[in-house]
């Protein structure tokens, strides 16, 4: 199959996603800067907003706008637990409630665990020069 | 040894401090002071395999290296007073475990190389001939302890301050050529109701002029009667809080005040925001740079006051405040 | 005046004296990277689309890559670097995600690859994972109790 590279490099689309994300990214700068949260606790915030969000059926048209730039940000990660949760609700009923979130999100945890004990056991950490 | 006022001892025959010695590591090494200390350190693990090893190597070989400028031989050390910031103070019980010399390890944060000194400057008025002191920190066994992992993408806000990789180490002797110790003023624990672990030198400067006026006041000196007030590791904020907690106590430090935290690292070029901390900080500064400035009678009256933020991790989470302390030690040339 | 006379003043005395982060630097930068790697999530995202995947499968691949390069980069010490210039541009993406994952394991290696790497990975991280699970779980009750997303906007 053929990549149309117009359409992979569509410039409106991308600069929906570029603006939108950057926004998302000063909230989340302004919150550490101003409120001196950890890093955790920002993390925790933003993913806690996307699921809510997702849930009240309301991030849904962020993703719609910007794509990759609502859900590559953690609020996006949050939102696709949710979303995860209502489909296999809508699937298979009470059991869904459990197993549609995690479901949803499989790939990016495993992802982050496997590679994190791969740079383990390959890397060591090293002291900030600067 | 007598009670002056308060909370002063002053020592009748005061101890010499015979000789020190320090190890920096690699950021320090490119601070303002390198020249000054003993040896510095290319890169952070210095040959062995964890930060916790390598911070238990640097304490150990500075105080080999102090055993062996001083040419007392190890047999004549009567006690040894060592300390830093891992829990149950591993880096000076591991890494002076084979030293066969009695051993105090003592906690008082980064404050605990002026305890040490004192603690042992009473040992040598009382039953000693000499007393190693010692202290230690490691700017990645520190962070990883109370901070976040060292590849962790976060920011340092501009209160922050850096851990020393560093140590120091004096011998404290009943006869010797000086510098003395004169006199040593005990802190007491002051909380002022700082929360943020992010700011220490706030949140320990009022245990600093605590510190700094009861000395005054029990010994009926004044500011000026010091060549150099250095404080332990208030960093640049903790600093100028100090100058100004001192002004309005009546008390103009500012001409001859200076901080330990501030000294050891650039904070243009280094990227260090408010100064360097940690045990390693005030051990290694007064160690390397001061020591040497006593005896070259460059500096003849110096009043040291280190200290420590009495917190741990733990308490930081459960939201509680930071006690500060501040121990100060008079030694004179 | 006596900066000690209460904790109070000396709170406000504190806040006064310490210095403020760089803010709108800080903004601008997080705006920046933080537009730039969701972007490179864009165009990951469109070529999947391109080669025909259906949306949910892209979506989860250009989280795998993103994870992927995030870890590579914390691996190979840089993605600290990053982190301290561009703050939240490079934590709130799903990069941080990794990056929070990834640091600790590397950091604990010292105690060992089971109770060490295996244990403490989730020393940042877990939080997230536990309050994004458990708010997704809430809404899927939600949702099933009333049987319609649009009922909790009112």
């Amino acid at each position: 199959m053929d990549i149309n590279w117009a359409n992979v490099f569509e410039w409106s689309s991308l600069l929906k996603c570029f603006v939108t994300a950057g926004i998302i990214c000063i909230i989340g700068q302004i919150l550490i800067d101003k409120t001196k949260l950890t890093p955790a606790r920002i993390l925790v915030i933003f993913v806690t907003t996307g699921a809510i969000l997702g849930g009240l059926g309301i991030y849904k048209y962020l993703v719609d706008f910007a794509g990759a730039g609502a859900t590559v940000p953690l609020t996006g990660f949050g939102y696709n637990l949710a979303k995860g949760a209502i489909e296999e609700v809508q699937k298979s009923g009470l059991i869904g409630v459990f197993t549609g979130g995690v479901k949803a999100a499989a790939g990016g945890i495993a992802a982050a665990v496997f590679f994190g004990y791969l740079a383990s056991l390959i890397s060591k950490p090293k002291m900030k020069k600067q | 040894m007598e009670k002056l006022g308060s909370q002063t001892i002053k020592f009748n025959t005061p101890p010499t401090i015979l000789d020190c010695a320090s190890i920096v590591g690699p950021k320090e090494a490119q601070g303002p002071l390198a020249k000054y200390f003993d040896q510095t350190l290319d890169d952070e693990f210095w040959g062995e395999k964890t930060w916790e090893k390598a911070e238990s190597k640097i304490i150990k070989e500075t105080v080999n290296t102090v055993i062996s400028k001083s040419g007392i031989s190890i047999d004549k050390i009567d006690c040894l007073f060592a300390g830093d910031l891992l829990n149950q103070c591993i880096s000076s019980s591991f890494g002076l475990r084979e030293l066969n010399v009695p051993f105090f390890g003592v906690f008082g944060a980064c404050s605990t190389f002026v305890e040490s000194l004192s603690l042992g400057s009473i040992c040598v008025e009382g039953f000693a001939e000499n007393v190693l002191c010692a202290t230690s920190s490691h700017f990645c066994s520190a962070e990883k302890q109370f901070r976040f992992p060292l590849e962790l993408g976060n920011q340092r806000p501009p209160t922050s301050q850096w851990t020393v990789t560093g140590a120091g180490a004096a011998i404290v002797s009943k006869s010797g050529t000086g510098p003395f110790v004169t006199h040593i003023t005990p802190g007491k624990i002051v909380d002022m109701g700082i929360k943020d672990a992010n700011n220490m030198g706030a949140a320990m400067a009022p245990a600093f002029a605590d510190t700094l006026i009861s000395h005054f006041q029990d010994t009926g000196r004044n500011p000026s009667y010091y060549d150099a007030i250095i404080s332990g590791d208030l960093g640049h904020i903790g600093k100028e809080i100090a100058i100004d907690i001192a002004k309005s106590k009546g008390y103009n430090i500012k001409s001859n005040y200076n901080d330990c935290g501030v000294l050891i690292f650039d904070k243009s070029t280094q990227d260090t925001h408010s100064g360097g901390s940690g045990c390693g900080c005030c051990g290694s500064v007064f160690s390397g740079y001061f020591f040497k400035q006593l005896k070259d009678k460059k500096i003849k009256k110096i009043l040291l006051i280190a200290t420590g933020a009495l917190m741990n991790s733990t308490s930081s989470q459960q939201g509680e405040t930071i006690p500060g302390i501040a121990h100060a030690i008079s030694i004179e040339m | 005046m006596d900066p000690l006379e209460t904790k109070q003043t000396y709170q406000n005395y504190v806040d006064k004296k310490s210095p403020n982060s760089p803010i709108l630097k800080n903004c601008f930068n997080a705006f920046w990277v933080g537009g730039l790697i969701c972007t490179i999530g864009q165009v990951i995202l469109n070529i999947c689309k391109e080669r025909g995947f259906d949306t949910q499968i892209s979506g989860t691949i250009v989280s795998i890559i993103l994870i992927g390069i995030s870890a590579f980069l914390t691996g190979l010490n840089l993605f600290n670097k990053i982190g301290k210039f561009a703050g939240a541009g490079s934590l709130i993406p799903i990069t941080g995600f990794a990056n929070s994952i990834v640091s600790p394991a590397m950091e604990y290696k010292s105690e060992g690859y089971v109770m060490g790497v295996g244990g403490k990975m989730f020393t940042v991280a877990g939080p997230v994972l536990v309050f994004g699970i458990s708010a997704s779980i809430i809404v899927g009750i939600i949702y099933l109790i009333f049987n319609t997303q649009s009922i909790t906007l009112v």
